[in-house]
């Protein structure tokens, strides 16, 4: 996965807006044909799906409690990114991560949230990291790629957590893989709380207090990766490995490090799902965050403000596509799926299909012939 | 005694049902990645293969243009990831992703609008399917003990798609160490300069392996719903993709050592199914969930050089460059 390479002159605008734009138009086209092979109506379809999204107060809030756990698992991807991996393993660490915020909520009970908040954060975090970390020590020490360590530790995940659910922490008495239920004061205030506390009143609903802890790691990446040593020694293995070795940065402590808090990222999707929604530990609770966190990355351009608007689009796909299959019983809402799948082909592996293109005609006029060749 | 023979026959048996798909996908990824092309995305050509197939299949009512629909799905999505890496040179990996996420989705969704059965297509009939052949005199030497039953359930009795995954072992092997073409694909995931230098085209070579490794996922998606199961589910490759990459990599690309890593791993996974709550010997009632996971384990210890080495090809991963 190429970090966006400024060589052929492409201006920085069009990088972050206009090819984002261009991709996002792609994958509505070939949803659209999607959506007619199937012989529905394109038009109404998305417009239906825009309204479901944002058109109301309810929607608006499920759109952005899917982004809470998109910004944390697209920041994951993007970070690991920066420093040259692709870590597919996401799907795994928010898993494992939320194992950790799942014990620290069922360990202490009588705990009021606000003290259980940091503990849970620290325990969703370090497991994460933990199961990030792993396959970032096998690259850096052993050579393993990656992707492949990355893919077997999801599975390791599902395993593990599959069986912690269907034996040492089911409820008692109970037949369904879940652990029992946190007490009820460990639960993070959702918007019907927080709304009640100003003097209003909604419906409960799942949008609660991790989507500023999710908005908090967003500034935070942006100033690990930009502001200090680490990330400018991320940045630089990520660019070129054997001149940032040459350079005395240590190749293999900045890889373990980038998976560690990669990992650690993605491991606090348990604060929005468990402590802020389930209030238990279920199973696959993450439900292909982790994957889409990938689409959610490549879309935002590794940015962290580019994440959290590709998260809100991504919460936006979620939500509209839900509302959309109730609507349309013949529209499911795995076509969320496809637009995500279009959106990484579109600006993950054929980025350098529009890049020459646009380059082409933004360039500017003055000299045509000389400088074409590079 | 004869429990024992029984449990035996029934195991490998289902060894081999359990193998098939497994073999045929790696073989496909054996094509793809010995050109210089990593291929992520087996489970999504895999998983649209079953649904082409068992979609064909339902409305036509022949296995055969199931398994013809199943091959040209699959394809498509292979000229899609080498349209991607080879001609647009972009990320391998990403491009695998893509396609197993596009698959993921789009199985769901065209599964649920053309079929209304909530992302299944409907059960086939035997007619529709690629069934176990009956081979002679599989009833006359039943009652020899042991052998008879393995001549007959394990040797025979299998459908034409597991005895097509068999045939593709050495085919595989006689294709890349005894042809020409062999030993061109293998000489472009290496050294794709050198391919080039020779005056061979390097993007022909590699879309050439990326249709094989289309044809050889097709094939193995039909086996999973019209020859071993009656009807596509979503998502009904579950990870069988990766697992045959994890094969190839256990192979150490190569045809006849991959053969036996997806062997091991179809052998833990029919274990698993006979294990669950059985109390072995000395160490008690296991979890079938360690059991399996052995195949997960063993793929990054082996990567990880920690049991043996496995040195992927040396192109792998890399667009070619050609004039630099």
């Amino acid at each position: 996965m190429s970090a966006s390479t400024n060589t052929d002159g492409l201006p920085r605008w069009a990088t972050l807006a206009l090819l984002p734009a261009i991709n996002l138009f792609a994958a509505l086209v070939v949803s659209s044909l999607v959506i007619l092979a199937i012989g529905q109506d394109p038009v109404s379809a998305l417009a239906f799906m825009v309204k479901g999204a944002v058109g109301s107060g309810t929607g608006l809030s499920y759109t952005l409690y899917y982004a809470t756990s998109l910004i944390f698992t697209g920041l994951a991807v993007a970070i690991a990114n920066h420093a040259g991996l692709f870590n597919i393993g996401g799907e795994g660490q928010a898993y494992v991560g939320g194992l950790g915020t799942g014990l620290v909520c069922l360990a202490l009970s009588g705990w009021p949230w606000y003290a259980v908040l940091p503990v849970a954060v620290l325990a969703g975090a370090l497991f994460g990291a933990v199961w990030g970390l792993i396959p970032g020590y096998l690259q850096a020490y052993r050579g393993s790629h990656i992707v492949i360590t990355t893919i077997m530790f999801n599975f390791l995940a599902s395993a593990l957590m599959v069986y912690l659910l269907g034996g040492p922490l089911i409820e008692h008495g109970q037949m369904a893989p879940e652990s029992r239920e946190f007490a009820e004061s460990t639960f993070l205030p959702a918007v019907k709380e927080i709304a009640a506390a100003l003097g209003y009143r909604t419906p409960t609903l799942p949008l609660n207090l991790s989507l500023l802890l999710a908005l908090l790691c967003a500034a935070g990446v942006w100033f690990l990766i930009w502001h200090t040593r680490w990330g400018f020694q991320m940045r630089t293995v990520g660019a070129n490995e054997a001149a940032a070795r040459y350079a005395g940065i240590s190749a293999r402590t900045t890889i373990v490090i980038a998976m560690a808090i990669s990992g650690a990222l993605a491991g606090l999707v348990g604060i929005n799902e468990l402590q802020g929604v389930q209030h238990r530990i279920t199973l696959n609770f993450q439900a292909g965050m982790g994957f889409t966190g990938i689409a959610v990355a490549l879309m935002g351009r590794g940015h962290p403000v580019g994440i959290v608007l590709s998260s809100l689009l991504f919460g936006a796909l979620y939500q509209g596509g839900a509302e959309l299959s109730f609507e349309y019983n013949e529209i499911s809402p795995r076509l969320v799926v496809v637009i995500q799948g279009v959106v990484i082909l579109f600006s993950g592996a054929l980025e350098h299909m529009f890049r020459p293109a646009l380059a082409r005609l933004l360039k500017p006029k003055a000299p045509a012939t000389a400088g074409q060749r590079a | 005694m004869d429990d024992t023979a029984l449990w035996i026959v029934s195991l490998l048996a289902s060894t081999v049902r359990l193998a098939t798909p497994l073999v045929l996908a790696s073989l496909a990824g054996f094509y793809s990645e010995r050109a210089g092309v990593v291929d992520i995305g087996l489970e999504g050509k895999m998983l649209t293969g079953a649904f082409a197939a068992a979609a064909t299949a339902a409305v036509t009512g022949s296995p055969w243009a199931g398994l013809a629909a199943a091959i040209a799905a699959s394809l498509v999505l292979a000229l899609v990831h080498g349209f991607a890496c080879i001609t647009h040179r972009g990320d391998q990996v990403v491009a695998g992703v893509a396609i197993n996420t596009i698959a993921a989705g789009l199985t769901a969704v065209l599964a649920n609008a053309w079929f209304d059965l909530g992302g299944r297509t409907p059960s086939l009939d035997s007619g529709q399917r690629f069934l176990g052949l009956h081979f002679p005199l599989a009833e006359a030497v039943r009652g020899v003990p042991l052998l008879g039953r393995f001549y007959g359930e394990v040797i025979g009795g299998q459908n034409l798609l597991v005895y097509l995954a068999v045939l593709a072992v050495p085919a595989t092997s006689w294709v890349a160490y005894r042809t020409r073409f062999g030993l061109r694909l293998r000489a472009v995931g290496e050294n794709p300069a050198a391919v080039d230098t020779a005056g061979i085209s390097v993007p022909w070579l590699r879309y050439r392996a990326v249709l094989i490794t289309g044809l050889l996922c097709g094939v193995a998606g039909a086996y999973l719903s019209i020859a071993q199961g009656a009807g596509f589910q979503e998502n009904m490759t579950a990870g069988k993709g990766y697992l045959a990459l994890a094969a190839l990599i256990l192979g150490k690309w190569r045809p006849y050592p991959t053969l036996a890593g997806c062997l091991l791993f179809a052998a833990t996974d029919a274990l698993q199914a006979r294990l669950q709550g059985v109390a072995l010997p000395v160490v008690g009632a296991v979890p079938v969930q360690i059991i399996e996971v052995l195949p997960y384990i063993l793929t990054v210890l082996l990567l990880a050089g920690f049991v043996g080495k496995s040195i992927p090809p040396k192109a792998a991963g890399q667009a070619y460059v050609k004039d630099r």
